[in-house]
């Protein structure tokens, strides 16, 4: 393969085809682009060299290094290559010239971030998935999507201020910018563990997932779900290998969305809080370490991308056809939507690790990694979560919006592109769930392009053992059974439409001074900041401006005896610390 | 790289580069003043001058680059020998500095006409680019000169230009009337502060050269009038360089004058007095008289910190988006204070690089909006609402310059500020790099405001339709822009030129 080739980041392809979409008016060109770029770029990857550093640069003093494939990159890379093309046939059927260009970018910024071998190019590539995303939420033109847009960045461009700062800490410590595995304990490292956790959905530091997902656009939902997370899971992955903390961070997360998503109207914010819960079984691999786990968490995030981006098309399906994703008014739709319910049982049956389909052969790998760890507590919180997780993401979507009461509403068959798209990431599902009936084949074809496909454990790891089935049958078998039992008897929570309150309430309430400044509810200042916290920050609000404004003090007082005054002050003070101060 | 600068160009002009420099713009100044023709023809000439003074610069770049390390150049003024005679002496630092102000000055006059066609009346116009070349002549002297005295003539002469320059700005608003008196007060004060600091220098050590001042200071010590003179100077610098709490001539002044001028002393006239002040600080002063003897970090660090956190606070609550910008550039001079306050190659490189990378930003930033307000009046945050639609191509260029601003990755402005931290935190001065980069989400809510009401609110005034600034604003605007993202994405070439900058104080300094 040409030289010059191989050391082209994957990620600038598609980078460069959204700057190529900004300037092409051409609907059918624009797309044929977004089509085109993963292909090129996934053909790129196959052919790129491992363990090298591809493309370096040295740019201030700092060795950067643009492009370095290995085993563990080239798992997430190539799942967001493939999400990415999954993503260009599914927003094919409309016109949207910055949602191209918007959606080009993040995912090829997502791809060249997973790619990079240090942190600068990293924080970089972090930034742009960022400030591009959010313009996916702000798409959708309502209010909420509005705020909720502004909060989403406010919080991804902390978590890249902190990575940048960590990274430039541990630079001064240790003179090395390359990523690898970090310590926890430096305060550098520390402020790196925060910013991926902010990515990730650590606890407490999760909620805008929940917030902002649901509120984009039907095709931007399905694109914001397989990157921006998976991309700080990698991170993890590759920094934070056995920090024994994560296994109890892990754990928590996959518990707590689990309530949230029970009792959640909206199906897509559903999806969202189930997007989290998924994410713990993969930091908690990430804790345990082992080669086993690593593999486990890896593959999770493979198959993960899949069959969630298959959830959310199908409820951006119904949304797009109904304009509604709300549990209350679905129901019934089987009727007229055939194959998206098909597509989306598929994707239930994955992500509830059904035998057959792709989730059964990645959460086995987690879950006996885990066990194999000795980490009992966690492991039955993760075995109550899986419970949690065919509850909401494997029942409740496909029977609230197909099945469950008739709402009445009879809307078209989603559009063929759509179809097409959900088709494609269904197939996937169920290829690589699939036994190896013959070798390469089925789970053995993911199980070789593992991180650690070496692994004497993974070589030896056979997911389709009467025993793994029979445990994971019986789980199934029971959260379905109280399923329908909570439904006839009626104890089930009914589909309520409501608010749940999460715990960013507190730092929404609080925060919301700060965020007040930031200009945006900037003239409704008064009658929303109700309440303490609300009262709080406007007093600290009118201080600031009694100080700052135009009208403040620091700007008053007679511009010309103010500055006189000051430089005679200045002058003094210059000759005091000269005089005095040795 | 540069040696086909020095092939192509003539030997005459090589051989007198920083006197030709000087004199152009003198000679032409004063004869724009009387030509006729509206100021159409003085507007050409001015353009000329400013051309052919960049390629001066870029003459010397190339002969200050020709030696590893830089060469020092000095031309000694009418053959009188230094130090008797006056000395111009060009090293790595100040042709920085005079590339800097010769490029932005012929980039923003070619911009200027149709701004000076819409708020200068007709009659005024050629003694307006008089004003401008002397100005401009002025802050070259300032640059070039290496002798203490002639450095102050060069600042007044490039004042008392701007003054009539701000205070041309009444044809547009009244209020640029006051703003001048004000800044006429103010910057006398500095003025006379610099040169009483001169004074003492004399009496202690009888010579005005700077070369030969550095070397009799060495001799005379810490003597009393040497400490009184170092800080009058220091604060009579200060005053002209907008250093926190002297900074409160600026914001009228950027306000309220002509556009043109706005965008012209908002990328240079601070950032010479920045010079200046360094110039001092380290080559006439050595380092450790003035950060040891002086305790100067003392005195910087604060005022640098306090302009880049209080001044972010009062852009973030103006209602004019001159104001805002103006505030701004107050405490982006807080950045590079804070980066020479380190005392440090890195801390120095770090401010230099950022004074350069602020004025591609903050030329973009003005330029652009004095194009929006050609076609649309008004110049509060509330009548760019909906501008992005109106114009794209103008506004894009606002955008990226204002990114640069925040200090987005890809832009110079995060290259400056990434120096800046490394800098601080190479001298673990970690909490003021914390205070950097809170003062960068400062900068976030300020831009972020105008950006917000430029593509994403309706429009204030629906009645204007389609309207880009026309292509004598867009060509210069986008060359800007454009240097920002380059500066941004390579950042090599100006920041080796700001690190030699650096080096120079450091390793050759004046002596």
């Amino acid at each position: 393969m040409n030289g010059l080739l191989a050391t082209i980041n994957p990620g600038l392809v598609l980078i460069l085809a959204g700057m190529l979409a900004a300037v092409i008016p051409v609907q059918r060109v624009r797309q044929g682009l977004a089509l085109l770029a993963p292909v090129i770029a996934t053909a790129l990857l196959l052919a790129a060299p491992r363990e090298t550093d591809l493309a370096s640069l040295s740019m201030m003093g700092f060795d950067m290094v643009l492009y370095r494939v290995d085993s563990l990159s080239f798992i997430f890379g190539l799942a967001f290559l493939i999400a990415a093309f999954i993503n260009a046939v599914y927003a094919l059927h409309q016109d949207s010239q910055f949602e191209d260009t918007m959606g080009l970018t993040y995912m090829g910024a997502a791809v060249a971030a997973a790619f990079c071998g240090d942190f600068i190019s990293l924080f970089v590539f972090w930034e742009l998935t960022a400030i591009t995303s959010v313009f996916l939420i702000f798409r959708s033109g309502t209010q909420a999507a509005y705020k909720a847009g502004m909060r989403y960045l406010g919080l991804h461009i902390l978590s890249g201020v902190l990575l940048l700062f960590g990274a430039m800490q541990i630079y001064f410590d240790t003179g090395d910018m390359s990523i690898r595995a970090l310590e926890l304990g430096n305060p550098g490292v520390l402020l790196v563990f925060l910013a991926f956790g902010i990515k990730a959905g650590f606890p407490f530091l999760h909620t805008w997932i929940a917030d902002a997902y649901p509120k984009a656009t039907v095709v931007g939902t399905v694109i914001l779900s397989a990157f921006t997370t998976k991309l700080a899971i990698y991170a993890l992955a590759r920094t934070f290998a056995g920090e024994q903390s994560l296994v109890w961070i892990g754990a928590i997360m996959t518990i707590y969305p689990v309530f949230f998503a029970v009792v959640e109207n909206d199906l897509r914010k559903v999806l969202s809080f189930s997007l989290n819960n998924q994410l713990g079984f993969m930091v908690c691999a990430i804790g345990v370490g082992t080669p086993l786990a690593l593999n486990g968490a890896a593959a999770h995030a493979f198959c993960h991308i899949m069959y969630k981006s298959l959830l959310f098309m199908s409820m951006g399906a119904v949304l797009y056809r109904t304009g509604t994703a709300k549990a209350t008014e679905l129901g019934g739709l089987f009727r007229t939507m055939p194959w998206t319910t098909v597509f989306c049982l598929i994707g239930a049956a994955s992500i509830s690790a059904f035998p057959l389909f792709s989730g059964f052969v990645s959460k086995s790998l987690t879950m006996s990694a885990v066990a194999g760890g000795a980490f009992l507590i966690p492991w039955l919180m993760l075995l109550f979560a899986s419970a949690g997780v065919l509850e909401h993401s494997g029942i409740k979507i496909p029977y609230f919006a197909f099945f469950g009461h008739d709402s009445g509403k009879r809307p078209k068959e989603a559009p063929f592109n759509m179809l097409v798209a959900m088709g494609l990431a269904a197939f996937i599902c169920i290829a690589v769930g699939l036994p190896a009936f013959f070798p390469g084949f089925g789970f053995n074809w993911l199980y070789s392009i593992l991180p650690f496909a070496n692994d004497p454990y993974t070589v030896r790891y056979e997911p389709y053992t009467g025993d793994h089935i029979l445990t994971q049958m019986q789980l199934l078998v029971l959260a379905i059974f109280a399923f329908a039992l909570l439904q006839r008897l009626g104890a089930y929570p009914p589909e309520k439409r409501g608010i749940i309150i999460d715990t960013d309430i507190i730092y929404r309430k609080a925060g919301y001074g700060l965020a007040t400044w930031a200009g945006l509810v900037w003239t409704k200042v008064g009658p929303a900041m109700s309440g303490v916290f609300g009262g709080l920050s406007a007093r600290t609000f009118s201080r600031l401006e009694a100080a700052f404004s135009p009208r403040g003090t620091l700007a008053s007082g007679g511009l010309f005896n103010g500055m006189a005054i000051w430089t005679a002050v200045l002058l003094g003070l210059a000759l005091l610390i000269a005089f005095f101060i040795r | 790289m540069m040696d086909w600068i020095l092939q192509i160009a003539p030997a005459f002009a090589e051989a007198h580069a920083p006197a030709l420099l000087i004199l152009l713009p003198m000679l032409a100044g004063p004869i724009a003043a009387f030509l006729p023709g509206g100021g159409r023809v003085a507007w050409i000439m001015t353009v000329v001058v400013t051309g052919l003074c960049t390629l001066l610069s870029l003459i010397l770049l190339a002969q200050v680059r020709s030696i590893e390390g830089g060469a020092i150049i000095s031309y000694a003024m009418g053959g009188w020998a230094p130090p008797h005679g006056i000395e111009f002496r060009i090293d790595a630092l100040n042709v920085l500095i005079l590339l800097l102000v010769s490029v932005i000055a012929f980039l923003t006059s070619i911009f200027g006409w149709p701004t000076i066609k819409a708020e200068i009346a007709d009659g005024k116009r050629a003694m307006f680019f008089g004003a401008f070349q002397v100005c401009f002549m002025g802050l070259l002297g300032v640059a070039a000169t290496g002798d203490a005295f002639n450095l102050f003539v060069f600042l007044e002469l490039s004042s008392i230009a701007t003054y009539v320059l701000v205070a041309l700005g009444s044809g547009r608003d009244r209020r640029a009337l006051p703003a001048a008196i004000n800044y006429l007060l103010m910057g006398t004060i500095g003025a006379s502060f610099y040169v009483v600091g001169v004074g003492f220098l004399y009496a202690a050590t009888g010579t005005l050269n700077m070369a030969d001042l550095a070397v009799q200071l060495q001799d005379v010590g810490g003597n009393r009038a040497v400490q009184v003179g170092f800080a009058f100077i220091l604060v009579g610098l200060g005053l002209k360089a907008a250093m926190f709490p002297l900074h409160q001539w600026l914001p009228n002044a950027y306000s309220y004058s002509p556009s043109f001028v706005t965008a012209f002393l908002a990328a240079t006239a601070t950032k010479v007095a920045i010079y200046a002040m360094v110039r001092f600080l380290f080559s006439v002063f050595s380092l450790d008289f003035a950060f040891e003897g002086m305790s100067l970090a003392l005195i910087l660090a604060p005022m640098g910190i306090a302009a880049m956190l209080a001044c972010s606070f009062q852009a973030i609550f103006q209602a004019d988006i001159r104001r805002t910008l103006a505030y701004s550039s107050v405490a982006q001079v807080g950045y590079m204070l804070l980066g020479i306050s380190l005392g440090t190659a890195a801390g120095v490189s770090a401010g230099m690089f950022h004074l350069v990378n602020h004025a591609l930003m903050k030329g973009a930033l003005f330029m652009a909006v004095a194009g929006a307000v050609l076609t649309y009046q008004g110049t509060r945050i509330h009548d760019f609402a909906g501008l992005g639609r109106r114009a794209p191509w103008t506004m894009t260029a606002f955008a990226i310059a204002g990114l640069s601003l925040i200090g987005v990755p890809l832009t110079a402005g995060f290259q400056s500020k990434f120096a800046l931290v490394s800098a601080l935190l190479e001298s673990g001065w970690w909490w003021a790099a914390l205070l950097v980069v809170f003062s960068s989400v400062l900068a976030v809510i300020y831009m972020g405001r105008i950006l917000e009401a430029v593509f994403f609110r309706a429009p204030a005034n629906p009645h204007k339709e389609h309207g880009e600034a026309p292509l004598l604003i867009l060509v210069p605007l986008w060359i800007l822009a454009i240097a920002n993202i380059w500066v941004g994405v390579d950042g090599g070439f100006v920041y080796g030129l700001a690190t030699d900058a650096a080096e120079a104080l450091f390793i050759g300094g004046a002596s």
